[in-house]
């Protein structure tokens, strides 16, 4: 669905992240978003009250479609934040729980 | 052209009104729901939502009665806005709780409650003082500064934007007529009722009722009546949607059917003024933080500020002019938990052409004091 333009790759290494238990190659300066639509993974959440599939739209922070998990936290922003080394990233279905701790019960 | 002619017109699209037109949707095309429009200060769409009980009437025990018969008549008006649009309101009544953050606080509030209770002539009905282990076997999620609090078991809340498009969508289906964009400018009593003058248009009417919120106030002497509200200012934060844990209101905070957070508080008097004040959302948060730690890490999605139509005692002002009997005044702060009363008690009066004697309390002569001499 996405892929890089080559003429606009800088070769800056890359990171792997873990995407709902599975190993992600990133680069560096990519943003959770972009590592996540260039591993071809277009559903970062699914919505509370109907349970629609989402994804990135804005890639810019304005449009909140692309709510995930990071690394325990809930409805973090996947466009607005840059990847890191051992990064945990889960999708986040319907609304994230109050307490942290209970986050993976449903 | 003849002027169009309808047996009663509603001034006033918000909740008061329309809540109103709905106890009076049997007149169909004969009833018409008049609305100022975009440009109008909206309390039904800013406020918080509940169906409160718990502490009103604190000087005016029938204000409790009548708060009381609307919570027990609101199951009914949800059951009726379902069957006629199949619009859920989200109405929740599993009792209320008011907490409290030091021991006099909840010494001063349990003070008041109990005073409230010991009024003459108050309806009475239970407010349990609870202590910090009554409130957390309630909502374990509170947090260690929670000392107590106050419960009722009539309180809850309900969606409020829903209850709004509902009513008007019941309107709707019935032929009811619903002007937007026609603010009335002057009533003008005439041989056999009103007519009604807007830069739109004018409408003749037989009955006339005023439920224009805040605009009461400039209309209400144009009929022989008299309206002394003014703005208060309430703010509101609107949180992200987290899963389901609040599953009772609290006073101040409460958590929607479709799991948004919200905090309600802050009265101000500051004129037709929506600013938002930056300290008392601060102050909001802090302290819901205080009752929720949790809430800590939950984002904030937005804030508003909106004007209760407030009189000079807080109480509901219902009226009909001696001067003009077929024109009628309602107004209050709760168009949410008087709903049920104004559809079922207080419409089918007006259809009636008389508000009976159960209404005087609410009249506006309780503001006509003469001063001591």
């Amino acid at each position: 669905m996405f892929a890089r333009q080559p003429d606009l790759i800088v070769e800056r290494g890359t990171i792997d992240i873990v995407v709902d238990g599975a190993v992600v190659a990133a680069r560096t300066g990519d943003t959770v978003a972009a590592a996540m639509l260039a591993a071809g993974l277009m559903c970062t959440r699914t919505t509370p009250v109907t349970g629609a599939p989402r994804g990135p739209f804005c890639m810019m922070g304005v449009c909140f479609e692309c709510l995930v998990t990071i690394d325990g936290r809930g409805s973090q922003q996947a466009c607005l934040v840059a990847v890191a080394p051992g990064m945990r990233v889960d999708t986040q279905h319907g609304a994230r729980a109050l307490v942290a701790a209970a986050k993976d019960s449903a | 052209m003849s002027t169009p002619r309808v047996d009663v017109a509603v001034i006033g699209g918000g909740l008061v009104g329309a809540a109103i037109a709905f106890g009076l949707r049997a007149l169909g095309s004969k009833l018409a729901l008049l609305d100022e429009g975009d440009v109008a200060f909206r309390a039904s769409r800013g406020n918080f939502g509940l169906i409160w009980v718990q502490g009103k009437g604190f000087g005016l025990p029938p204000y409790g009665a009548w708060t009381q018969a609307s919570a027990r008549a609101w199951p009914r008006l949800a059951a009726l806005l379902r069957e006629s649009t199949t619009l859920d309101v989200a109405l929740r009544q599993p009792g209320g709780l008011h907490v409290c953050l030091s021991a006099h606080e909840l010494a001063a509030r349990a003070d008041r409650m109990s005073a409230l209770l010991a009024q003459p002539g108050f309806e009475r009905y239970d407010i349990d003082v609870l202590d910090r282990a009554g409130v957390a076997a309630r909502i374990p999620e509170v947090g260690p500064e929670v000392v107590g609090g106050t419960w009722s078991a009539l309180d809850g809340d309900c969606n409020p934007l829903r209850l709004l498009r509902a009513l008007h969508a019941a309107l709707e289906a019935v032929g009811v007529v619903h002007r937007t964009g026609f603010p009335i400018e002057r009533i003008e009593p005439a041989a056999h009722g009103f007519t009604l003058h807007s830069p739109r248009g004018r409408l003749d009417c037989e009955r006339v009722v005023l439920a224009a919120g805040l605009g009461n106030a400039r209309l209400a002497p144009m009929v022989g009546l008299s309206a002394p509200v003014t703005p208060n200012k309430g703010h509101i934060i609107v949180m992200e949607r987290v899963r389901p844990f609040l599953r009772v209101p609290l006073e101040t905070i409460r958590q929607t059917d479709e799991g948004t957070v919200m905090i309600g508080d802050a009265q101000q008097a500051r004129g037709f003024d929506e600013a938002l004040d930056p300290a008392v959302l601060a102050a909001m948060a802090a302290r819901a933080v205080q009752v929720f730690p949790h809430l800590c890490g939950v984002r904030v999605n937005r804030t508003w500020a909106a004007l209760r139509v407030m009189s000079p005692d807080g109480f509901p002002i219902y009226a009909q002019s001696a001067a003009h009997p077929g024109a009628f005044l309602a107004t209050c702060h709760s168009g949410v938990t008087l709903a049920a009363a104004h559809a079922f008690t207080l419409a089918p009066a007006i259809a009636e052409g008389r508000l009976p004697a159960a209404f005087d309390p609410f009249s506006s002569r309780r503001f006509d004091v003469r001063a001591a001499a």
